[in-house]
């Protein structure tokens, strides 16, 4: 309060006027950002100290979660090997192939926004309904796609059942939401300038350098910006892998986020699920201080020094 | 398929230097291409929508049956009666939707001006808070506000959900931010001058200008909503509080233990289509408006 004062009358009239009416504007921002980010961050944070299980009140425990995580339990490092294998596949192959696609839709031709649309849509369906029919496209006794399978003569293909084939099964659905991916590099796409293009047709520079020296470097920013994000999806996912395989099978799909969900609202362990998104976190905010470090070597900020 | 995407495009650039024959080859190659991926990422929809007129032995029949004759379109009416979705719609818009749409609307309007707008000492301090807050995984969060709206008695209610939409959301407030930046400055002081407080201008001058802005969060918080199956999973667990994407699960529990018999899996998509109409239905009524509101931001739907 005090303090507040003091800055308050350091300030001229105007600028006091203006704090007012400011604090006044993100009040709501403000209170939410104090009940609902901060104070939860700090529990959280508490909570992973602990034991807890709703009932019971909370039981201090040091750092025993995350040392019994690390070094004691059967589970986190085949979650931990789930989650990379997904974010390592899914990330990159879906960027990839958004910025194939995207690439393919800024070419000349007719029908763009047709195309542009149904390779939309699907990023925007409700997962449930989608996962609903992956579930009945890939099922292994009345799916369509083992159908066309068995009837060109293959042993029908469990995509779900098997452990080994539930996680690419689970990348190549993620990669059929890319479309906003899409979208957004088209529109980087659309935004390079012309000139460069016609300038390195003078120099005499074929498709592929026109693509790799000039498209490429122009996009850098926004495929940073879509690895970010993706990278950061992607560890978060929980609503179609849950719906489609519940972890299994043989706990091959059991990713971070299903895990949590697992910890926290099936077995009641709010401390162990607290750590567990500390360590998310932690990942997550080392993963993308990496990238933006690294982005300095790759990344073209057109114009700026 | 990637190399030939990739040939397919480049060959275009450069097709001033081609032969017609060559030309027309590689615009083959391209639209083929173009149809192939097409054909891939509409082949689920297509498939749900056609599997929901099917009857049970056409469901299964090998080869696929592409479009049943006859169609049987009371798979609709007996799907949605199957459990009772009615109310579950009607949870899912009045109790949750557009609540939700309305308190983000408001709320973040309201923010993003004190952001743009407003000058004051630490405003860009604190909208760097802001902008932090969205790089803050859900998990992280999850637990102690699920400890907080249990204590407060709000588990099987909607509150959870909506309420803190009311408090503004970081993307929202971003790309509100962005749209009030680039009205320009004289049009505020000019009703400054005439005597205008800070909530008029934002009213009478800024409001009518921003409607653009406004749609595309109303729509993607409206998307968010709807399609939203984890927070209505971790805090609703009673039937008749069920929004529709729960129901819909509740569907598939039906159908995966009833298999091949009592039309189980055409009433499953016949009800999952019905639930991802309102979607499509607004992508295409508003196509400009979402092709925008994510290439501007980059927000993913």
């Amino acid at each position: 309060m005090t303090t507040a004062g003091i800055k308050l009358r350091k300030l001229s009239r105007s600028e006091s006027k203006g704090l007012l009416w400011g604090l006044f504007f993100i009040s709501p921002w403000l209170l939410g950002f104090l009940g609902f980010t901060l104070y939860p961050l700090i529990a959280s944070g508490y909570y992973s100290l602990t034991r807890y299980d709703l009932i019971r009140e909370p039981v201090f425990l040091g750092f025993k979660n995350y040392i019994n995580l690390f070094t004691n339990d059967p589970h986190f490092w085949n979650v931990m090997y789930n989650t990379l294998f997904y974010v390592g596949f899914s990330v990159p192959l879906g960027i990839g192939a958004a910025f194939l696609i995207a690439t393919l839709l800024n070419s000349k031709i007719v029908g763009r926004s047709f195309f542009r649309g149904i390779i939309y849509i699907p990023s925007i369906v409700p997962a449930v309904c989608s996962a609903m029919v992956w579930l009945f496209l890939l099922n292994i006794q009345y799916g369509a796609i083992n159908a066309i399978i068995t009837s060109l003569g293959f042993q029908a293909i469990p995509f779900l059942s098997n452990p080994t084939l539930a996680k690419p099964s689970l990348v190549v659905v993620s990669m059929w939401t890319q479309g906003a991916a899409v979208v957004i590099f088209l529109a980087a796409l659309q935004d390079v300038p012309r000139s460069l293009y016609e300038a390195a047709t003078v120099d005499g520079a074929n498709a592929w350098q026109k693509f790799r020296n000039v498209t490429i470097p122009m996009t850098t920013p926004v495929i940073l910006f879509n690895l970010i994000m993706g990278f950061i999806g992607a560890f978060q996912e929980f609503t179609v892998p849950w719906l489609l395989t519940q972890g299994g099978p043989m706990n091959s799909t059991e990713f971070f986020a299903i895990h949590l969900y697992r910890n926290a609202f099936i077995y009641l362990r709010m401390g162990k699920a607290s750590a567990l998104a500390w360590i998310m976190f932690s990942i997550i905010v080392v993963f993308t201080l990496i990238l933006f470090r690294t982005s300095a070597r790759w990344v073209y900020y057109g114009g700026e020094e | 398929m990637s190399t030939k995407t990739l040939t397919a495009t480049t060959d275009v650039i450069t097709f001033r230097k081609q032969s017609p024959f060559k030309r027309a080859g590689s615009e083959l190659l391209k639209y083929s291409a173009l149809f192939f991926i097409t054909f891939i990422f509409a082949f689920p929809l297509f498939w749900m929508v056609t599997s929901a007129l099917k009857s049970d032995p056409q469901i299964y029949t090998l080869p696929p049956i592409w479009i049943p004759i006859p169609a049987h379109f009371y798979n609709f009416m007996d799907g949605w009666t199957r459990l009772d979705f009615t109310t579950m719609a009607i949870n899912s818009v009045f109790r949750y939707t557009i609540p939700v749409v309305l308190g983000t609307v408001l709320s973040s309007t309201f923010v993003a001006y004190g952001f743009a707008k407003v000058k004051w000492p630490g405003r860009d301090a604190v909208f760097f808070i802001c902008m932090l807050t969205m790089m803050l995984p859900w998990q992280v969060t999850m637990v102690p506000l699920f400890i907080t709206f249990k204590n407060l008695g709000w588990i099987n209610s909607y509150r959870p959900l909506v309420v803190p939409s009311f408090f503004g959301s970081a993307y929202f407030i971003f790309l509100l931010r962005q749209f009030f930046k680039s009205i320009p400055e004289e049009l505020s002081d000019a009703a400054r001058i005439d005597g205008a407080s800070e909530l008029g201008i934002l009213i009478r001058i800024i409001l009518p200008l921003a409607r653009p802005a406004l749609a595309v969060v109303a729509l993607f918080t409206f998307i968010w909503s709807w399609n939203n199956y984890l927070g209505p999973l971790i805090y609703i667990n009673q039937d008749h509080l069920f929004p529709l994407a729960l129901g819909i699960q509740r569907l598939n529990r039906i159908a995966t233990s009833m298999g091949t018999s009592g039309n189980a899996y055409p009433h499953l998509m016949a009800v999952s289509t019905i639930i991802a109409l309102p979607i499509i239905i607004a992508f295409f009524l508003a196509q400009r408006t979402f092709i925008e509101g994510i290439s501007l931001t980059g927000i993913k739907g």
